[in-house]
């Protein structure tokens, strides 16, 4: 949790800012030293697949850019200032204060201000999310809470049936976060919920975020991120929730989403299969009709598999590539912190989707470490392919093996709706891998290439 | 004015060179109270993010070929440029033909408890281990806003470790909060080469010319060798031994004022290396002036001449074509203070009209102090009008450019060139400062910019289907762009 880092892969609590940002509607005006908000978007935006400003995020975004005076007089007075100025200037729905470092060690109370103003009735939220105190999976949720409690706030719930709130990646921390939460939302409503995303351009924005109380269950998809998000909701609001643990990739991991959700829902299993039937047919048309392709191709197309990302995206791609693709696992690298305690059901997770894989996981954040090991794994082999960030892709290019990108920092790929959930996710990831054979030269089924 | 290296860090802009971060006016006036600073650092009721200094410390120590950083730092001062460093270390190092690169460093990641009980051990801990990943020739630790308030004693740790390893450690104050002008961290990172690196020279070398620069191409090496004279760039690619010999080359000059004013002028006070008295080779009568400063320096007065005449020669057809495109179009500048006067003269050469510029801070004087830039913009380009300062803030930029409605847009710093797409304008990024150099500079430069001109579909769908986040009250009813400024900031 505390060690040293080399080859970054997370940013700290204060890159939730991306979490607001997510939201349509809400912005975030930063409380911290000048550098904290450009360098939030820095990694968890330009290098999450060259995700722009946006809206108001990147140079936009409000900061009280805190100097010596701040820190050595306390920084309230300025913080209240910039955000009277922000609800002049800043066209939003929604503002959610996160202080940094600075305001976290001296004691600036960001929540009270917000306070302040919510009581005059500007929508202003605050929050505390100062560098040192976790990773930006950690003050995703501290920020996703803090707009429950002070934004959503105190409601009486009217349920609606069929109504569900997806809690699943984290925005930009998960590059493939826009696609995945529409691929996500696209099969639960095939089976006849409505799906409030909460997130990305799908979504209905703050409005939506009001209706949060009103759903039949919260659904949470990952092992650990967003665990603390439902179990508050379910306590504040009373609704339950349903916590599946792998990202569904492919079609295996899809139906089987589906059947499970379909039951915790109350929805007919016979609704559920027709969905699924219908939804398999299609996806295995596609499937089967690039198997000609492999048939021929089979000696030079890589078959061991290196998975380097977060505990979701982890799960679900290991899964897919070894159940349905027939790759066989040799590392997978866990690189968001969950605390040891989590490790272990993270671990058992696994081995439920994939056999043995267990043994081969390991949970580090010391990305120089990760490449020492999967450089040493990898040793001569070709037939490598590993799914990572940036830094993998380093290796794979010293090693001539075959790279996708899966985490952060990605910087060497455009993403816009694409997504590696669902059925359309795992065809997607049929073109990606498949198509790099043909990055290495001329391809010919007659010349063999090492 | 002196350069103390024995101090921890250098003195910040705001009282060394009594730099703004705001102001609205014209050149020449901007100039005329430079002079004396009579303009105040004062801030704004509401404002943007700006930059940190630890930012461009970095820049400059990452860099270091051989050479390893220890961040000591929560994670998200780091993480943001760690891989952003080494894919451009990479780039530059390929384009110059210098083989591999890999950018070495390794972050504290300081937590809840290290803010309690100190960091300190675990800095430690890091130079350790990176003394033992990547058995680097020198280590640099940058410290952050953190590592400042709870105090730890960063110079007295890299003293202990040194010892312990036995390769030099670099220590380099570059806490964000510290300072509001960005650029500070530069002068952090050159405090320290200049401090504990650079050794008295053990010869001069009569042919070789320093040059300050970033991450660009080499376009250095093939100006200079008109003169018969060697580039030696710093600081990105130098090894720890061409740092420590920075005081044997006969002169350093650089890319922009900006960057390198401390080094520069540190090397000539404290190792007889003369800076080159001239502003850097931006547009025809500027590197006219640079070739002949540094033929001066170096004896080759003899044979400068022939050679700015050749190359008038040279480009005046393309140049000719160039000004009658741009005949009658106005552009607008938005860059780093000195960068702006650099590609303020360079846009004169191709005949447009500087509709008006943005430095995103101001020094009102160098640290040599023998230099007038921004006079010698004003006498070489005019007077310009829309003069401004301002770190960044997009909601005055797009008030201001909007108004003033360019036909072109020049931007050099990251992540404001969208703003010009989102307006619709033909607008250029200028990212590597090296390309726009010299005579062949101003030609890519034009290029550039028609190329921009010919794609500008493009900007044209982006800006009719995006909306600035700003409130119809501060576009349309709000006058003045300047609105939250505090303190006097106009004439």
């Amino acid at each position: 949790m505390s060690s040293i880092i080399e080859k970054p892969r997370f940013s700290c609590a204060l890159a939730a800012q991306q979490t607001v940002l997510a939201i349509p509607g809400a912005a975030p005006i930063i409380h911290a030293g000048p550098g904290c908000a450009s360098k939030a978007s820095g990694f968890a935006g330009v290098q999450a697949g060259q995700q722009g400003e946006g809206y108001a995020g990147r140079t936009h975004v409000s900061c009280t850019n805190a100097g010596e005076k701040e820190v050595v007089f306390g920084g309230e007075k300025n913080l209240e200032e910039l955000v009277s100025g922000a609800l002049q200037v800043v066209k939003a729905d929604l503002f959610v204060i996160l202080s940094g470092c600075t305001a976290g060690i001296i004691g600036d109370d960001s929540a009270g201000v917000a306070g302040r103003f919510a009581r005059n009735g500007d929508p202003v939220v605050g929050v505390d999310t100062a560098g040192f105190r976790g990773n930006n999976y950690f003050g995703h949720e501290v920020v996703v809470k803090a707009i429950i409690d002070q934004y959503v706030g105190k409601v009486e719930p009217s349920v609606e049936k069929g109504l569900v709130n997806l809690w699943a990646s984290v925005p930009f921390q998960d590059a493939y976060w826009r696609g995945d939460l529409e691929n996500l939302k696209g099969v639960l409503e095939k089976l006849g919920l409505k799906v409030n995303v909460l997130f990305g351009p799908s979504s209905e924005g703050v409005s939506e975020w009001k209706t949060i109380p009103n759903a039949q269950f919260n659904l949470l998809v990952g092992p650990w991120v967003g665990l603390s998000i439902v179990k508050h909701l379910e306590k504040k609001y009373g609704t339950p929730y349903f916590h599946y643990q792998t990202l569904p990739v492919g079609a295996q991991e899809t139906s089987k989403f589906l059947r499970e959700v379909g039951k915790f829902a109350g929805f007919d299993s016979e609704v559920v299969e027709n969905v699924i039937k219908k939804e398999e047919k299609r996806f295995y048309d596609y499937f089967i009709s690039f198997t000609d392709f492999v048939a021929e191709q089979r000696n030079i197309l890589p078959y061991q598999l290196y998975v380097v990302g977060d505990s979701l995206y982890t799960s679900g791609i290991t899964s897919y590539l070894t159940n349905e693709l027939g790759f066989l696992p040799q590392g997978v690298y866990i690189i968001d912190d969950p605390s040891p305690e989590r490790e272990e059901k993270i671990k058992a997770a696994f081995e439920e989707s994939t056999e043995n894989v267990g043994e081969i996981i390991r949970f580090e954040a010391d990305g120089g470490l990760i490449t020492r090991s999967i450089q040493e794994k990898i040793g001569a082999s070709k037939k490598a392919i590993i799914f990572g960030s940036y830094w993998e892709k380093n290796i794979s290019k010293e090693t001539n093996n075959y790279f996708v990108n899966l985490s952060l920092p990605i910087a060497t790929e455009i993403i816009t709706s694409s997504s590696y959930a669902g059925y359309e996710g795992g065809l997607h990831l049929i073109e990606k891998i498949y198509s790099l054979a043909f990055n290495r030269g001329n391809l010919s089924s007659r010349t063999h290439v090492e | 004015m002196a350069i103390n290296l024995s101090t921890g860090a250098p003195v910040i802009r705001e009282r060394r060179l009594s730099s703004i971060l705001s102001y609205n006016g014209t050149a020449s006036d901007l100039n005329e109270k430079s002079k004396n600073s009579e303009l105040k650092c004062s801030g704004r009721r509401y404002g943007q993010c700006s930059d940190c200094q630890e930012g461009c410390a970095q820049s400059m120590a990452s860099y270091v070929r051989g050479g390893a950083v220890v961040s000591h730092a929560p994670i998200g001062c780091f993480a943001a440029g760690d891989s952003v460093r080494d894919n451009a270390g990479r780039a530059v190092s390929a384009a110059r033909n210098k083989g591999d690169f890999s950018n070495t460093a390794i972050c504290t990641n300081i937590q809840e408890k290290d803010t309690v009980y100190g960091g300190m051990e675990k800095l430690r801990k890091a130079l350790r281990e990176a003394y033992k990943r990547q058995n680097p020739s020198v280590i640099f630790i940058t410290t952050s806003c953190a590592s400042g308030i709870i105090g730890d004693d960063v110079e007295s740790v890299a003293d202990e470790m040194e010892e312990e390893l036995g390769v030099p450690i670099v220590p380099i104050a570059c806490e964000g909060f510290k300072s509001k002008v960005w650029s500070t961290g530069f002068d952090a990172t050159f405090h320290g080469i200049l401090k504990k690196i650079v050794r008295e020279p053990k010869e001069r070398k009569k042919d070789v010319v320093n040059i300050f620069n970033f991450e660009g191409t080499d376009t250095f090496t093939p100006l200079l060798a008109k003169l018969g004279l060697k580039t030696n760039y710093v600081v990105p690619l130098a090894t720890y031994e061409e740092l420590a010999s920075l005081s044997e080359a006969t002169c350093s000059a650089q890319i922009c004022e900006t960057l390198a004013t401390y080094i520069s002028h540190g090397l000539e006070e404290k190792f007889g290396v003369p800076e080159v008295k001239a502003p850097a080779p931006y547009g025809i009568n500027w590197t006219d002036e640079w070739l002949r400063e540094i033929a001066r320096l170096t004896e080759k007065t003899d044979v400068v001449e022939s050679v700015i005449e050749s190359e008038h020669a040279r480009i005046a057809d393309e140049l000719k074509e160039l000004k009658e495109r741009f005949e009658g179009k106005s552009v607008y500048i938005l860059a780093g203070d000195a960068y702006t006067y650099n590609l303020s003269n360079l846009v004169k050469d191709l005949g447009l009209k500087i509709a008006g510029v943005t430095a995103l801070h101001h020094d009102q004087k160098a640290d040599s102090g023998e230099v007038n830039i921004l006079e010698k913009l004003v006498e070489s380009a005019g007077d310009i009008q829309n003069f401004n300062v301002c770190n960044k803030q997009p909601y005055e930029v797009v008030k201001i450019i909007k108004k003033i409605n360019p036909d072109y847009l020049i931007v050099r710093h990251q992540g404001l060139t969208v703003l010009g797409y989102k307006l619709g304008i033909p607008t250029i990024f200028e990212g590597d400062a090296n390309y726009s150099i010299g005579y062949d500079g101003v030609i890519r430069l034009g290029n550039r910019l028609w190329e921009a001109y010919l794609t500008r579909k493009f900007n044209e769908n982006v800006a009719a289907h995006s909306e600035f986040p700003y409130t119809d009250w501060w576009m349309n009813e709000v006058d003045d762009p300047f609105y939250f400024e505090k303190g006097g900031k106009k004439a």
